[in-house]
């Protein structure tokens, strides 16, 4: 079957899309608007046990002894288990990947054993009739501790004078270093070299929903079925069959509704692996949920970074070369299985990522700290390239004299340029950095925006307007994990079956967390096979049903899942004409499928409904010729294999007023202008680049992770850790140019962490805009009012 | 269960009587005593508002009231305004919205909205933005839920109710 037989747009035409690009409202948030969702926290289980969790109370120190006598005659206390005994039952892991090269972590066990490495890390586990039972005994836990050195300074870390873990050398997890030659050469001709080091706060992804994990583990099968908050069912089946012991097939992952991911959800965490390996212990099922105060303390954290940078140009205004050195913390262990050396390598890769100069070195040094660990959080990475690249950029504008556009316009790389090998090694297939930059800028209404500045200025309105043009990494090949090592795929499959009243089920292997995927899903099937969407049911996140594939990361749902979803169902399609055709006793060629109903081809005339082909194909196949055999359910797979990743490009804008009076930060408006291939739902889309800018606009101005010089974490709580309210919020414009992705029928890319990627870069930049009258910059996120008032010198 | 009170009140219309420890929040004896699970529990120190419920009326958070003191009081959760049909208006307009993702903080948000509605005035974006601004979302930006509360008020203002 050739492309133009589906209700799809080919690139450049026009044939009917079906409901691809329609914004159609998601058919399973209704039960969401009940509240008659199913979180890991409402399911009810008959002797279901509650776990939690005995924390250290310090960044580092030595397990000298812990006493449970008073803690096991607590009333409800079904078991309390050190790091020792769920040892017995759940082996280490250790994070690295094989393309890192050198990465190194120590092996991390799911209760710590004789060592703590962080305040919060899990030390022993009370299991209790009721979870308020089970954190009363988590009181009457005696611990003594013999206090060990603390490293919570990164430069520290990295000058390696306290070494975190006895069996290593240094304090060094990974470094990298990426040089095309030529940067000193670049450097010693350019007319104008401007230079910045750029502080990024750590920060976390405060789903609203904690970690949760109900795993029920079947004595007599010897069988795990894991109820869990998680993006990655089908990888964490994988992690408990090995690391418990347990085969393959008799594990099984369930992802019911998940409150929010972002991430969060997608990494191994060890009390979690405790509470699996407690359900095995204890034959029974049992429960953990982290409360907001130990989700601060154990969900990953994120982009702790020192940047320097230096950027050399013509005075023509022509970029010549980004010379980058990134120092990066992560706690005291690489986390399992994706590893923490990837933000930071994705630094290295993304730096200066939308322009066009050839000359470039990244110098990467990640390093372990006695703080709560991070890893991948969405957008992994480019909030800090793009910063760094859109900060160095504009202050170059500003030194050159040129307008922050223009000085883009002239190094963004041209439109009519890809293929396109950047001189990070990664390869474009095609992006569109200027036909987003005039649109932004046509949406902005720029040059007004400009005019109105001025004028305020001199009523002593500072405002600010910043832009941030940006590439993202989406739908990752195997290059991004699989080579390395790790068992994480690459690619999802789905399977569609029609049923037999005409209704079609699919089923596939990536996620739902809230972004739309079962919603777009069914655009997909429906469109494919050619029925209405009411007649699409969609199934995700169950290891024991759906195909095997990586879930929900990297914006990869649409652009992989979907390519699946859509192959499955024309492979549907053509199975059902085969059916309609023995009915019918035609040729298939005369016939089509459309509006839930097999048509003819040339004249649209009803043939018969697919209600009644089920109900023959399914009850009375002996009516049909005695070769023959209907297959209506159907599989397909999909990897990305061309492009190690399929980039995107976009393009932000910020407007902001900053009080020098108080150094508070008004955010007026934001646009963005984003690149993502074919859009599936527009409605979708942008609902995913505004949260995702408001997550960036969190980095920007509110979100840090504080530390004391202990490692005590200082703010972690939601009154204390600012998070963005609607309040403070501005409106959001969005708008997309679409250049489909040639790798795939359906030309989607991801479009779910853009908003984070740039977002902070704009509104950094708008707020040095703001300021630049006054003399002043700041170049530390979060830009809280502190840090603009000292750098007005006013504190 | 030491010195555990007997409770009587009104849940979602129905009257319901149980013996709970005094330290028990309203949201988890909703929750775990009567499987009210729509009301969502997300930071247990008041600041997220994914467990606000009506009582008597007013919104609070079921986080921050214990159980004990909902005796006698009329207790309302987005079950009950579902069922009832209270909140329809919202509801469909935040299904068409998409002024959700994935749904955890929906029920206190459209608790926290529905109380805007029936405050009948007509509150401009950046006073609805102010009344959720104790209901915290990770997934949308806000922008769709305004966009949302905004076209129900709006309407209920056409059709005279306002």
């Amino acid at each position: 079957m050739g492309k133009a037989e589906l209700p799809l747009h080919a690139p450049g035409t026009k044939v009917d899309r079906g409901y691809i690009g329609q914004s159609v409202p998601r058919p399973n948030a209704a039960r969401l608007l009940q509240g008659r969702g199913t979180f890991i926290d409402d399911l009810r289980f008959p002797r279901l046990a509650h776990v939690a969790f005995f924390r250290s109370p310090y960044a580092h120190a030595r397990i000298k002894k812990l006493q449970f006598e008073k803690a096991i005659k607590s009333p409800g206390v079904i078991a309390v288990f050190d790091g020792p005994k769920v040892a017995e039952y759940c082996t280490p892991w250790v994070a690295v990947l094989a393309h890192l090269k050198g990465i190194k972590s120590p092996p991390q066990h799911a209760i710590a054993i004789e060592r703590a490495c962080w305040q919060g890390e899990a030390v022993a586990a009370v299991v209790a009739e009721s979870r308020s039972q089970a954190e009363d005994a988590v009181q009457l836990i005696e611990a003594e501790w013999e206090e060990l050195p603390v490293v919570v300074d990164m430069e520290e870390s990295l000058q390696g004078k306290q070494v975190i873990h006895p069996d290593f050398t240094d304090n060094v997890c990974f470094k990298r270093e990426h040089d095309t030659g030529g940067v000193d050469e670049a450097f010693a001709k350019a007319d104008v070299v401007v230079e910045e080091t750029f502080h990024f706060g750590r920060h976390t992804g405060v789903c609203l929903e904690g970690r949760a994990i109900l795993a029920d583990y079947n004595a007599a099968e010897h069988s795990l079925t894991v109820y869990h908050a998680t993006q990655a069912p089908h990888m964490m089946q994988d992690i408990f069959s090995r690391h418990l012991g347990i085969p393959e097939g008799n594990v099984r992952v369930i992802a019911k509704d998940v409150g929010g991911s972002f991430g969060i959800k997608v990494h191994v965490y060890p009390d979690e692996m405790a509470t699996a390996a407690i359900s095995v212990i204890l034959r029974r099922p049992v429960k953990f949920v982290a409360d907001r105060l130990e989700s601060f303390l154990s969900d990953i954290h994120a982009r702790e970074h020192r940047v320097k940078v230096r950027l050399a140009a013509t005075k023509a205004g022509e970029i010549l070369a980004f010379d980058m050195d990134d120092l990066t913390a992560i706690g005291p262990y690489s986390v399992y299985p994706r590893t923490s050396g990837i933000e930071g390598n994705q630094v290295v890769n993304l730096t200066g990522g939308p322009y066009r100069h050839q000359k470039y070195r990244g110098k990467l040094n990640v390093v372990f700290t006695n703080k709560n660990v991070t890893c991948q959080y969405r957008a992994v990475g480019h909030p800090i390239a793009v910063a760094l690249t859109e900060g160095i950029v504009d202050l170059a504008a500003q030194k050159l004299g040129m307008d922050p556009a223009e000085f883009r316009r002239k190094n963004l790389i041209p439109d009519d340029a890809y293929p396109y090998t950047f001189p990070s090694g990664i390869k474009f297939e095609k992006l569109s950095h200027l036909r987003t930059l005039d649109k932004l800028l046509g949406l902005m209404n720029y040059k007004s925006l400009r005019e109105e500045q001025k004028h305020l200025r001199a009523k002593k309105i500072y405002r600010g307007i910043g832009l941030a043009a940006m590439i993202e990494v989406t739908n990752p090949s195997p290059a991004f994990y699989g080579v390395g090592g790790a068992r994480i795929s690459a690619q999802d499959g789905a399977t569609i079956r029609l049923e037999p009243t005409g209704m079609i089920t699919v089923m596939c292997s990536v996620t739902e967390q809230g972004q739309g995927t079962e919603g777009i899903f069914a655009q997909i099937a429906a469109s494919a096979v050619g029925v209405s969407m009411d007649k699409v049911k969609v199934i995700t996140g169950d290891t024991g049903v759906t195909p095997y594939g990586g879930g929900t990361w990297a914006s990869r749902g649409a652009g992989i899942g979907g390519e699946a979803v859509l192959q499955a169902g024309r492979a549907l399609r053509s199975n059902i004409l085969d059916v309609a055709a023995a009915i019918l006793k035609m040729d298939k060629q005369e016939l089509d499928l459309s509006g839930n109903k097999v048509i003819n081809r040339l004249t649209q005339e009803t043939k018969m409904p697919l209600e009644e082909l089920g109900r023959v194909a399914y009850f009375r196949p002996d009516t049909l010729p005695m070769d023959f055999q209907s297959e209506l359910t159907v599989t397909r797979h999909y990897t990305p294999r061309q492009y190690g990743f399929t980039f995107t490009n976009g393009i932000q804008g910020s407007l902001v007023e900053v009080d020098p009076d108080t150094g508070f930060v008004r955010l007026l408006k934001h646009w963005c202008v984003e690149d993502s291939g074919t859009v599936i739902n527009p409605m979708l889309a942008d609902e995913q680049l505004r949260g995702g800018v408001v997550q960036g606009i969190g980095a920007a101005l509110y979100e840090e992770c504080l530390y004391s010089p202990d490692g005590q974490m200082l703010n972690g709580n939601m009154a204390d850790y600012l998070v963005p309210m609607s309040a403070e919020m501005p409106d959001i414009v969005c708008a997309h140019v679409e250049t489909p992705t040639m790798q795939s029928q359906l030309g989607a890319k991801g479009i779910g962490e853009a908003g984070t990627a740039g977002a902070p870069a704009a509104v950094m930049n708008a707020v040095n805009d703001a300021l630049a009258p006054l003399n002043a910059r700041v170049t530390a996120m979060p830009f809280t009012p502190e840090r603009i008032l000292r750098a007005l010198g006013k504190v | 269960m030491d010195h555990a009170l007997d409770i009587t009140l009104s849940v979602n219309g129905v009257q319901v009587s149980r013996r709970v420890a005094p330290r028990v929040h309203l949201v988890d004896f909703l929750r775990d005593e009567l499987g009210l699970t729509g009301s969502h529990i997300g930071c247990e120190h008041g600041v997220c508002g994914a467990c606000t419920v009506r009582v008597n009326g007013e919104i609070v958070r079921g986080c921050l009231m214990l159980a004990v003191q909902a005796d006698g009081c009329n207790v309302e959760t987005i079950e009950g305004i579902s069922d009832s049909g209270e909140a329809r208006d919202l509801q469909k307009a935040f299904h068409e919205k998409n002024a959700l993702q994935c749904g955890f903080c929906t029920p206190g948000m459209l608790m926290a909205a529905q109380d805007l509605v029936l405050k009948n005035i007509k509150p401009t974006r950046e006073e609805i933005r102010e009344h959720i601004s104790g209901n915290y979302c990770r997934c949308t930006g806000y922008q769709a839920i305004v966009d949302a509360i905004e076209e129900v008020i709006q309407a209920e203002v056409v059709h005279g109710k306002g």
